[in-house]
């Protein structure tokens, strides 16, 4: 009889661990929703850049993003910037790497010179917003511990709280609750604590749309707590598996962005 | 101005088919699809914060300028007119105008050509320059123009050319188009010889002979960029070729011929920076002997270069440069008395410090120029800020010290000034 406890409760131990999703798990098939779906992706953006005493700034781009093999692996993305008036025309390329930093480059118009750019802090805020080069691009999820919390509903949605700290210190957060939709695993929210404790920025999926069948983040915000700048995004247009050729991602289209891909 | 015109034919032409195509809607819709203007309006102050200039004046610089950019798209032509109006106050003082691009493109899928005045950048160098023998305007960089004023046009034809193993650039400039030094108005400088007025320039003339050509290959190599380089053209620096070397009576600016072999690499390396190499051998067609002390020897001239990420939006740079003097003896013992001597190595470091802040509105700058052989330099700080997305101004000051009275650096001891720009881009 006794023995016969120990098997069942073996059994259910194990069956809990085949069956329940666990923090990393659930961060990976975020990853994917989030970062990796279709082959390639376009995308015409307006960030606005609002500072907490109400000034706005516009930066208009369109983002083409190309995948290279499995989510969590490599991607080239090639960015056109519209406006401002002073940066209209720069490009912008970034090759993605699972493994270590990416490689950067900008093409400058104005002296028509293509650069290598370093890039070490992914950290760092792109073009000047809220959102870092990593909010954009997606953060290897093998850089954080990821643990489930709990399952609860936002704004009456399913989804799972998953607690993601970073394995180095190299970051400006201490760590990040994320609420992931169980339906689509994209985030619904994020919360960023500082090192005290303290919540610093957050993150808000604002609308999202289903595009060619996949699951599309169309409006978000990323709102600074502690100064009290936002950001937020609107995708005007958004495509996937598209086309988008490998020689887009060069110092010829760099230099001449062509047009149908950029409008 | 012919060359003017000449360019501005297809330009205008290609223009002109454009708005056609555009059709009725010219008038009622403009700009009509497929054409863009942009543009912006300027003003750019400089003073004289050390010594006046020679002529008297307190200014390097006092200008209000507009530029229009026009372009017009219609696949596979493109047509680009980039043109500046400015009111100069201290030179001219009066209204005038330049055309800084005006060119007509077309795009294949392998290949595209550029025919028309057009800015070309080539090399890893940041402000030192080894395989980018196109057009500069140092008069503009050392009195407070913004950046892309040190670069200038060449009025010719670019083809790209792209079989997929490499990359190819070829460049043909049938006319010569010089750098731009500092006037001997506004700058205190160097002259070995300031008793001799006359001095005629005689720049190329244009002919098939003389045609400028450039070639760039480039492809990715082991994770760097690398490229390789030809030109054979002119110096565009030019020579003073005295009349009579013992009692000159007359200077003849001249361009001597020049060709250029080099190659380029720039990737990530130490630490994640960028690291940039580059090299050129500078072959000194019209003195390949070195025995005319008034033409520059052949030189071999070499860079590396480092870039690295020190925090959130803060980025440092350095450079090391150097130019070795070939046949250095030769040079040494037909040098005439009296002129100073070059050193058979002239080296150049950069420090660059670039900061933004304010969510990348407001950025601080430093670079610095110093010459470890020569013992000079050049400091140039910059405060710029975005007051919104159309408006911004700089704040900068160019100080220059060391060294001699005839060093690059050196000679301009007495012509630090402190600029500021101002830009409304729409």
């Amino acid at each position: 009889m006794r023995r016969f406890f120990i098997l069942t409760v073996m059994f259910l131990l194990l069956a809990g661990n085949a069956f329940a999703i666990d923090g990393r798990a659930i961060m990976e098939k975020s990853e994917a929703a989030f970062y990796y779906p279709g082959r390639d992706f376009k995308a015409r953006m307006v960030m606005k850049l609002v500072s907490a005493g109400g000034q706005e700034r516009l930066r208009e781009l369109t983002m083409l993003r190309k995948n290279y093999g499995h989510p969590g692996g490599p991607q080239k993305y090639f960015i056109y910037f519209f406006r401002p008036a002073d940066v209209k025309d720069m490009t912008f390329m970034v090759y993605k790497y699972p493994d270590r930093d990416s490689d950067r480059w900008l093409y400058v118009p104005a002296i028509n010179m293509v650069r290598r750019i370093a890039a070490q802090d992914k950290r760092s805020s792109f073009v000047g917003s809220d959102f870092s080069y990593e909010d954009v691009s997606g953060r290897n999820v093998g850089d954080d511990n990821h643990v489930l919390l709990r399952e609860e509903k936002l704004g009456g949605r399913d989804c799972y709280l998953v607690k993601s700290t970073p394995k180095k210190t190299d970051v400006e957060y201490g760590w990040k609750l994320s609420w992931i939709d169980k339906a689509s695993f994209l985030p619904l929210k994020e919360e960023y604590h500082d090192r005290r404790g303290e919540i610093y920025k957050v993150f808000t999926a604002d609308e999202i749309k289903t595009v060619k069948g996949f699951p599309t983040i169309t409006k978000r915000t990323m709102k600074n707590i502690q100064s009290g700048h936002r950001t937020e995004v609107a995708f005007e247009k958004a495509d996937y598996n598209i086309g988008v050729p490998d020689s887009l991602f060069s110092e010829r289209f760099l230099k001449q962005p062509p047009k149908r891909w950029i409008e | 101005m012919d060359r003017i015109r000449f360019f501005f034919a297809p330009a205008i032409a290609a223009l002109l088919f454009f708005s056609g195509a555009g059709g009725r809607a010219f008038a009622l819709d403009f700009p009509p699809k497929g054409v863009e203007l942009n543009g912006f309006l300027q003003g750019n102050y400089s003073l004289d914060t050390a010594r006046r200039n020679p002529d008297g004046g307190s200014f390097k610089l006092a200008e209000e300028r507009v530029q229009l950019k026009l372009d017009a798209d219609k696949d596979p032509f493109r047509v680009f007119l980039k043109g500046d109006f400015f009111h100069d106050w201290i030179d001219s003082r009066k209204f005038d105008s330049e055309l800084r691009e005006g060119y007509a493109e077309y795009t294949s899928g392998k290949w595209d050509a550029r025919l028309g005045r057009q800015i070309i950048t080539w090399g890893v160098g940041d402000l030192i320059f080894i395989n980018d023998v196109f057009p500069k305007d140092y008069a503009a960089f050392f009195s407070g123009r913004p950046l892309e004023y040190l670069k200038k046009g060449v009025d010719g034809v670019k083809f790209g050319i792209y079989p997929g193993f490499a990359s190819f650039e070829v460049v043909a400039i049938p006319f010569f188009t010089p750098n731009v030094y500092p006037s001997p108005q506004k700058f205190w400088m160097f002259d070995p010889m300031p008793q001799i007025a006359g001095r005629p320039k005689e720049e190329p003339a244009t002919s098939l002979r003389n045609t400028e050509a450039a070639l760039r290959a480039y492809r990715e190599v082991a994770g760097f960029d690398t490229s390789v380089y030809f030109y054979r053209g002119f110096f565009r620096q030019p020579s003073a070729i005295p009349d009579n070397p013992l009692a000159p009576s007359r200077l003849d600016l001249i361009f001597p011929r020049l060709s250029v072999y080099g190659a380029s690499a720039q990737g990530r390396a130490f630490f994640d920076g960028v690291l940039s190499l580059e090299a050129g051998y500078y072959d000194s067609r019209d003195d390949e002997s070195g025995t005319n002390p008034f033409i520059p020897n052949s030189q071999t001239r070499f860079l590396i270069g480092y870039q690295r990420q020190l925090g959130e939006d803060l980025t440092a740079s350095v450079q090391y440069y150097a130019e070795y003097m070939h046949n250095y003896s030769r040079y040494v013992s037909t040098l005439p008395a009296g002129l100073p001597k070059a050193r058979r190595l002239y080296e150049l470091t950069s420090l660059r410090l670039t900061q933004l802040l304010r969510h990348q509105t407001l950025r601080l700058s430093w670079f610095m120029f110093y010459s470890p052989s020569e013992g000079d330099f050049m400091l140039n700080p910059e405060v710029k800020y975005s007051f919104t997305d159309n408006i911004w101004a700089a704040l900068g000051a160019n100080v220059f010290g060391g060294g001699h009275e005839y060093t690059q650096f050196g000679q301009f001891g007495r012509d630090d000034n402190t600029y500021v720009q101002m830009r409304y881009e729409f």
